[in-house]
C-alpha cells in the first residue's frame, strides 16, 4: 500500500534518515516511492496501516502520514488517479462523519477556492455528516506549489495528492524540551530539534544502553532517555556535569521526570577512557567539541618532556591533593574523531550506531574528510548549512566481526605536529581566518 | 555512581587496563544511598549479558551485601524469579556511590568520588 509522509521543511538532509532509522527501529520494510529535498511530500510503499502508524510515532521530522488515495500532477489527473487506485475504499467511509482540509505547500487558496477544489471529489459518495471538529476521518488535499509562487504568478500546484489522515507525530514534544525552558544549559547545548533526531538516528529506545562521552549539560542523553533509553554520559570538564547550586545534569533529568533513564555521569577523558573494553553500549552519540568555542583538550601537558614524575610538596605528593587540577593540553580534532571511532568499534554492540557532528567548511579545499574505520558502516551524512561552514550528523554501524572486510586500503592518517590549538585543528584555523579560499601557488 | 556503572568502568591508566588486578576498582571508604527508581526488567534483561559476573561477586562482597549466585541467572530465569529481578535492580541500578573513592588494584591510583560524581582524571605522570 502506498503511503504519503508530510514532512517538515527544516533540516531538509535529516528527514529520510530519520525515518529510515525508524523502520529499522521499528522492524519495518520501507520502500520510498518517491522524495524530493525541496518539497515536504514523500510517497513511500509499507505493508500496512499499522506499519505506518508505527513508523510516525516517535517521528521529529515528519508530521503526518496519510493512506494515499490518488495524485497527480494537475486535478484532473487526480481525480483520475483516485478512480483508479481508491474506488475500492469509497464504500468504507459512506456513513462515516468526516472532513476535508487543504494543505498548500508554498500555495495558498481562498475559502471560495478551497470549497470548490472539495467539491469536486463529490464522486466519492460520502453521504455522511461533515464534522469540522471530532469528525472520524480526515481526509487530505495536499498541494506542492513551486517556491515564490505567489510573487512570479504561478496559478496552479506541480503537484496534488489526497489522502486519509492516519497518524501525526511526535514533533511537539520539540517545545518539550526547549533549551529556553530547560533548567541548565551551556552555550554549546544541542538544540531539542536536532537532539531528539539524532537520538532517532541512533535507535535509542526503552532498554538499551547509551552513551555521551562529551556530556557538557546533558542534551543527548535527555533525548535518548526520552525515548527510553539508558543513558551514561561523561565529561573531561566535571563542571559541566556538577552544575552549580540546583542545576546540574542529573537536575535536567528531575525537571523532565527522566531519573529512571539516567544512567550514571563521571569525568573522563576519551583519550584516557575508564570505560572498561567491552561491548557495552547499544548507541553512542556525541557533539565533540571542535575547538571553536570551546577548546578541544585533553589530558597531559603541552610540553611533553614536563610532569612524567609525581610533584611532591611540602612531603605530600601534589596529584593527591583534593583541589588538584591535572594538566590539560590542546589535541588535534581529527585526533579525537578517530579515537571516537575506535572507541565505539569497542564499545558497541553488533548493529550498535555511533552517531557524532562534526563540522566542514564550505569550500571543498577545505573540507574536511568523513573519517572510516573497517568495523563501522557509514549509515549516512546529514548537512546543516551555514553561511561559511556547515556541520554534519555522521552515523555508523557496527559491523558484526564475523562480516568485517579487511581492507589494506585504510590508510593511517597524516598526524598534525605542533602544540597550539589552531596547528592541531584546521577546521579551528579555518573559522578564525574566514576560511579564505586556500591559495593554490 | 550506580553500582552498574562501576562494573563498566576500570582503571584509567592505559598500562592498567590489560591486566587482571585493575578491574574491578575498590571501594574505599564509601558513603552509599539508594534512589527509588521503577523497576525496569527489560532494561535489566538487556544489561545481564554485559555485566561482569565475577567482577560483581567482588564488587559486593567488598561493600558488604548480601551474597549472590555464583553464576549470572539466565534471562528465563530471571523472568521466572521476581524477587531475584528486584534485588539485582535495587543492587545494578538503585544503590550508589556517593562519596568515596575506587581504588585501582594494579596502580593502587584512588579515583575519589564526590556527590556521587566519579572523577577519573588522571595527572600527568600517569597518562
Amino acid at each position: 500500500m502506498v503511503y504519503m509522509i508530510r514532512f517538515t521543511q527544516v533540516h531538509e538532509t535529516f528527514r529520510l534518515a530519520e525515518t529510515k532509522a525508524l523502520a529499522v527501529l521499528e522492524g519495518i520494510d520501507l520502500e520510498i516511492i518517491s522524495y524530493s529535498p525541496t518539497s515536504p511530500f514523500c510517497m513511500v510503499k509499507l505493508p500496512s496501516e499499522e506499519a505506518a502508524k508505527k513508523l510516525l510515532q516517535r517521528s521529529i521530522l515528519a508530521k503526518a502520514i496519510y493512506e494515499v488515495w490518488g495524485h497527480g500532477s494537475s486535478y484532473p489527473e487526480l481525480h483520475e488517479s483516485t478512480k483508479a487506485t481508491s474506488s475500492h475504499l469509497w464504500p468504507l467511509y459512506k456513513n462515516v462523519t468526516f472532513k476535508f482540509v487543504i494543505d498548500s505547500f508554498q500555495g495558498s487558496r481562498t475559502n471560495d477556492e478551497q470549497r470548490a477544489l472539495i467539491d469536486s471529489f463529490r464522486f466519492l459518495e460520502f453521504e455522511g455528516p461533515i464534522h469540522m471538529k471530532g469528525a472520524q476521518y480526515e481526509f487530505c488535499l495536499a498541494e506542492d506549489w513551486p517556491l515564490g509562487s505567489a510573487s512570479l504568478g504561478i496559478k496552479k500546484p506541480t503537484k496534488v495528492f489526497l489522502g486519509r489522515y492516519l497518524a501525526r507525530s511526535e514533533r511537539d514534544v520539540i517545545s518539550k524540551y526547549d533549551l529556553k525552558k530547560r533548567k541548565y544549559i551551556s552555550t554549546t547545548s544541542m538544540d531539542s530539534e536536532l537532539a531528539l533526531v539524532t537520538a532517532n538516528i541512533t535507535l535509542a529506545a526503552p532498554g538499551k544502553l547509551f552513551y555521551d562521552p562529551f556530556v557538557g549539560t546533558g542534551s543527548f542523553p535527555i533525548a535518548c532517555a526520552h525515548f527510553g533509553a539508558l543513558a551514561f554520559g561523561s565529561d573531561i570538564d566535571g563542571r559541566s556535569i556538577r552544575g552549580k547550586g540546583k542545576v546540574s545534569l542529573l537536575a535536567n533529568f528531575e525537571q523532565y521526570g527522566l531519573t529512571r533513564e539516567f544512567g550514571d555521569s563521571f569525568v573522563a577523558d576519551l583519550t584516557n577512557s575508564p570505560v572498561r573494553r567491552a561491548r557495552l553500549f547499544d548507541g553512542i552519540l556525541c557533539d565533540p567539541p571542535y575547538g571553536v568555542r570551546e577548546g578541544l583538550k585533553v589530558l597531559g601537558h603541552r610540553d611533553p618532556t614536563r610532569g612524567k614524575t609525581p610533584i611532591f610538596r611540602d612531603g605530600l605528593a601534589h596529584h593527591l591533593d583534593p583541589k588538584f587540577v591535572p594538566p590539560k593540553k590542546p589535541y588535534s580534532f581529527l585526533a579525537m574523531l578517530d579515537d571516537i571511532l575506535e572507541f565505539a568499534t569497542t564499545s558497541l554492540v553488533d548493529n550498535g550506531r555511533l552517531s557524532f557532528w562534526m563540522p566542514t567548511a564550505n569550500d571543498v579545499d577545505q573540507e574536511i574528510k568523513i573519517p572510516e574505520h573497517p568495523s563501522l558502516e557509514i549509515i549516512g551524512v546529514c548537512t546543516q548549512e551555514f553561511n561559511q561552514w556547515s556541520r554534519r550528523l555522521i552515523t555508523y554501524r557496527r559491523i558484526p566481526d564475523a562480516e568485517v572486510v579487511a581492507s589494506e586500503s585504510r590508510q593511517p592518517r597524516v598526524k598534525e605536529t605542533g602544540v597550539n590549538a589552531n596547528d592541531l585543528n584546521p577546521f579551528r584555523k579555518g573559522y578564525f581566518q574566514g576560511f579564505k579560499p586556500v591559495s593554490k601557488s | 555512581m550506580k553500582v552498574l556503572t562501576l562494573n563498566f568502568l576500570t582503571c584509567a591508566v592505559k598500562a592498567c587496563k590489560s591486566t587482571s588486578t585493575s578491574f574491578p576498582l575498590h571501594p574505599k571508604d564509601c558513603e552509599m544511598v539508594s534512589d527509588t527508581i521503577e523497576p525496569n526488567p527489560k532494561l535489566l534483561y538487556n544489561i545481564l549479558p554485559r555485566v561482569n559476573w565475577t567482577a560483581l561477586l567482588t564488587t559486593v562482597a567488598e561493600l558488604g551485601f548480601p551474597e549472590l549466585p555464583p553464576n549470572p541467572p539466565t534471562i528465563e530465569e530471571l523472568q521466572a524469579d521476581e524477587k531475584m529481578t528486584q534485588e539485582l535492580h535495587t543492587l545494578l541500578l538503585e544503590t550508589q556511590i556517593s562519596e568515596g573513592c575506587l581504588v585501582c588494584g594494579n596502580c593502587g591510583h584512588a579515583y575519589a568520588i564526590k556527590e556521587g560524581i566519579a572523577n577519573f582524571l588522571l595527572p600527568n605522570h600517569l597518562v
